[in-house]
C-alpha cells in the first residue's frame, strides 16, 4: 500500500484536489445559507472562504498551490460578466426607462464610496500609499488595480480591499435595505452594484433577477465613473 | 452548447483586445458585455437561444469569487497595522454608498414619475 505521504505530495502537485475543494466548500457555504433560512451574513462565499483559508494554513499550502487548481473557476469570472448581457438583454427596456435614476444613483453612490472611504480611513489615522489604494475599492478588481496603481497605491493592496468591499457589501445589502424600506428592486440591486461591484451583483442575483440586472449594469458603470472620480477624490484629499 | 460557449468566449477576447488596443479604463470582460449586447440588440433572435447557457453560468456568480476571496485572507496582513482602521472604513463607507445610492435612485425614480412594473 503507498503511504499517505506519496498520495498527498501527487494531490498537492496537481490541480483536481483544490479544485475540488474549492467547489466543496461553495457546496457547503450554500447548504449552510440554504439550512440558515438564507440569511444574509451566512454568504456563501463567506463560508467557503473562511472554511478554504483554514484547510490551507492547517495543511500549510501557499496561496499560489491552491490557485494552481483555483484558477479554473477564477477563470469563469470573464465570461460569466459577458453573459450578463442576456439577462439586461431581457430587461433592457426597463433599463433604459429608468436612465436619469440610475445616473443620479451612480454619482451619488460612486462620489460616496470613494469620499467617504477616504474621509473615514484618514480621520483613523491612515495615510500616504494605503489610503491611496482606498479609494477605487468600489470598483471591479481589475479597474480597481489598475486606477491604484496609476494613483501611486498599491494594486495588492487594492486587490484585498475589493474583495473585503464586495463581501460586506453583499452580507450588509438586505438587512440595510430592509431598514431603508427600499422596496424597489432596481434601487436595490443598482446601489449594490455600485458600492459592491461583482459580489454585490453575485449576491443580488441569488435574491431576485431584476436587481441582479441592474447591479451588473452599476457595475459595469462604476468601473468607468471611479476611473474619473478616484483622482479627482485624491487630489482634494492629498 | 458549444456554439453558445464559443460566442460567449469570442466576446471576451473581442473585449480584452479592444480595451487593450485603445487603453480604455473597462475590464474587457464588461466591454464583452457591451458587444454581446449590441449583438443581441441587433439579432434578438440569438438573445433567446442564448439564455440557458447565460443563465448556467450567472447561476452560481458567487463561486466565482471564492478563490480571489481566499486570496485576500491569506494577503490580509498587507493591511498592516492601519487594518482595524481600513476595515472600519470599508465596511462604513460600503454601508453608506448603498444607502445613499438606493435612497437617491428611489427620489429621482419618483421625481421623474418612473415606477417599476
Amino acid at each position: 500500500m503507498t503511504d499517505f505521504k506519496e498520495i498527498w505530495s501527487y494531490l498537492s502537485g496537481e490541480p483536481l484536489l483544490w479544485l475540488t475543494a474549492t467547489l466543496a466548500a461553495y457546496a457547503i457555504g450554500d447548504a449552510a445559507y440554504r439550512a440558515s433560512g438564507n440569511r444574509p451574513w451566512v454568504n456563501p462565499v463567506l463560508v467557503a472562504v473562511l472554511l478554504l483559508s483554514a484547510t490551507l494554513a492547517l495543511t500549510a499550502t501557499p496561496y499560489e498551490a491552491y490557485f494552481e487548481g483555483a484558477q479554473f473557476v477564477h477563470f469563469m469570472l470573464g465570461p460569466a460578466t459577458v453573459a450578463l448581457a442576456a439577462p439586461l438583454f431581457a430587461n433592457l427596456a426597463r433599463v433604459r426607462r429608468s436612465a436619469l435614476a440610475m445616473a443620479a444613483a451612480l454619482l451619488a453612490g460612486s462620489a460616496t464610496a470613494i469620499g467617504s472611504a477616504l474621509a473615514i480611513a484618514r480621520a483613523l489615522g491612515v495615510d500616504g500609499a494605503s489610503l491611496l489604494s482606498l479609494a477605487p475599492k468600489s470598483a471591479t478588481a481589475p479597474v480597481a488595480m489598475g486606477i491604484s496603481e496609476s494613483l501611486g497605491g498599491s494594486p495588492t493592496l487594492t486587490a484585498v480591499m475589493v474583495i473585503f468591499t464586495g463581501i460586506t457589501g453583499a452580507v450588509i445589502a438586505t438587512p440595510l435595505l430592509n431598514a431603508l424600506r427600499i422596496r424597489d428592486w432596481r434601487a436595490r440591486g443598482f446601489a449594490t452594484g455600485t458600492a459592491a461591484h461583482g459580489i454585490g451583483t453575485a449576491r443580488a442575483f441569488q435574491v431576485n433577477e431584476t436587481a441582479g440586472v441592474f447591479s451588473g449594469v452599476a457595475m459595469g458603470l462604476n468601473a468607468i465613473l471611479t476611473a474619473i472620480l478616484a483622482p479627482l477624490a485624491v487630489r482634494l484629499f492629498f | 452548447m458549444i456554439l453558445h460557449v464559443t460566442a460567449i468566449l469570442g466576446f471576451q477576447l473581442l473585449g480584452e483586445v479592444l480595451t487593450r488596443g485603445l487603453a480604455l479604463p473597462v475590464p474587457g470582460p464588461v466591454m464583452g458585455m457591451v458587444l454581446m449586447l449590441a449583438f443581441f440588440v441587433l439579432r434578438p433572435t440569438a438573445a433567446e437561444t442564448m439564455r440557458p447557457t447565460a443563465q448556467g453560468l450567472l447561476a452560481h456568480l458567487s463561486l466565482l469569487f471564492v478563490p480571489a476571496g481566499v486570496g485576500v485572507v491569506g494577503h490580509a496582513r498587507a493591511l498592516g497595522e492601519d487594518g482595524p482602521a481600513i476595515v472600519a472604513a470599508l465596511v462604513l463607507s460600503t454601508a453608506l454608498a448603498i444607502a445613499v445610492g438606493a435612497l437617491v435612485f428611489v427620489a429621482v425614480a419618483r421625481l421623474t414619475g418612473d415606477s417599476d412594473d
